[in-house]
């Protein structure tokens, strides 16, 4: 609880907030130089925040690597890379404990076999989330679902006409149950996509699992094509 | 130094809800050359039990003849979960509840082979039994619980003893 409050007050700072959420988003390690740059900072300034998130478990450096492929004397300091943090920080107040309750409640569904009554569930969720995002807007393009998806934690991002998921909201449970958690996460996405008007039915849902990443991904419907 | 090299070994059953040439399983029957192509080319596959078929759905070991079994060999444990959870393997999972019977017992069970040793159905469904009877532990095991290699756990005793 004090470890979530230290780390959530730290993004306080305009700064540190913009610095964390550059690393974040991107799919390789950053640099110092490349988060000042970024930014459009000096790169000391840089530095002093990202180590200032690696203290408060917000990011992580992921190695220290010599830039520019010289080593030996001469090749000067290695690089410091940065990453987000894989430590999960929740801070609700008062207290709750609902991760403990998600764990539980899936074994249960896992053990009693009942994981399509939980997709049909997960279905009619995304369906009414769909619904609320369109409200007054049917004609919601590809951009509104993208909207959409980063509303609701995905961190979509563009790879060709395909939107992939950086984010899984979900990864502690479908660590622990990746064929139930992922298949309802699967349904969630295909019952959004439904209710998303013309945006919706242009993409369909797959599951195409990748290290790292949400296990869907939202890629042209074959209609869309023609 | 003892140079044996182990692979891990799974089999697995699951009771159909309706026979593999009805509408119910159609799907099933379809991903099954598509599913098992990409468990040949994934890294650390060694070895799948199959027929002429190619796939294991038409072996019946069991006397219910609605009991269909699968069995493979990998490098490792990793190149195993790889496979099984995080490859396109995760789609027929997740909806395996449309084709197969849930069952309160243990259905999948993994054991290290000596590299080179192809188990056999027999010796597969030991394993299976062994779990069932006893729980996880280094002879029969799950990806929940799992037990490493004989060689790295003679290393561990070896180290614990040092």
């Amino acid at each position: 609880m004090e470890r979530g409050i230290a780390a959530i007050g730290l993004l306080h700072e305009p700064v540190r907030r913009a610095l964390y959420r550059y690393v974040a988003a991107q799919a390789h390690e950053v640099s110092r130089n490349e988060a000042a740059q970024a930014l459009g900072i000096q790169r000391g300034l840089a530095a002093f925040h990202l180590d200032k998130l690696v203290e408060a478990g917000l990011l992580e450096v992921a190695s220290h690597r010599r830039l520019g492929g010289r080593s030996g004397p001469g090749a000067g300091r290695p690089a410091k890379l940065y990453r987000r943090s894989a430590t999960e920080h929740e801070l609700t107040l008062p207290p709750r404990r609902y991760e403990t309750a998600a764990h539980l409640l899936a074994e249960v569904v896992e053990a009693s076999g009942t994981d399509l009554a939980l997709y049909a569930a997960a279905k009619r969720h995304g369906e009414a989330l769909g619904r609320e995002a369109t409200a007054g807007n049917p004609a919601a393009s590809e951009a509104d679902a993208e909207a959409v998806l980063a509303e609701r934690g995905y961190e979509p991002y563009r790879e060709g006409a395909t939107l992939r998921l950086r984010n899984c909201p979900f990864h502690s449970l479908s660590s622990e149950f990746p064929a139930l958690v992922c298949g309802m996460n699967l349904a969630l996405l295909e019952g959004l996509l439904r209710q998303l008007g013309p945006a919706g039915a242009e993409l369909v849902a797959r599951m195409v699992p990748r290290p790292g990443e949400c296990c869907v991904a939202l890629s042209p419907s074959k209609t869309s094509r023609n | 130094m003892d140079e044996q090299r182990y692979h891990l070994a799974q089999f697995n059953i699951g009771r159909i809800l309706a026979p593999t040439d009805s509408p119910q399983l159609a799907d099933f029957m379809a991903l099954l050359e598509p599913i098992n192509q990409l468990a040949d080319a994934s890294p650390g596959f060694v070895w799948r039990l199959q027929t002429a078929d190619g796939d294991a759905t038409a072996l019946r070991p069991y006397a219910d003849d609605r009991m269909l079994i699968n069995m493979s060999v990998w490098e490792s444990l990793e190149a195993m979960r790889n496979f099984v959870y995080s490859s396109r393997h995760l789609d027929p999972l997740r909806r395996r509840r449309e084709w197969f019977e849930r069952m309160t017992d243990h259905i999948l069970v993994l054991w290290w082979v000596s590299a080179g040793h192809i188990p056999t159905v027999d010796e597969a469904k030991e394993r299976l039994e062994l779990l069932r009877r006893d729980g996880p532990g280094p002879e029969a095991f799950t990806f929940k619980e799992p037990y490493p290699d004989p060689r790295t756990l003679a290393g561990s005793e070896r180290s614990l003893r040092g």
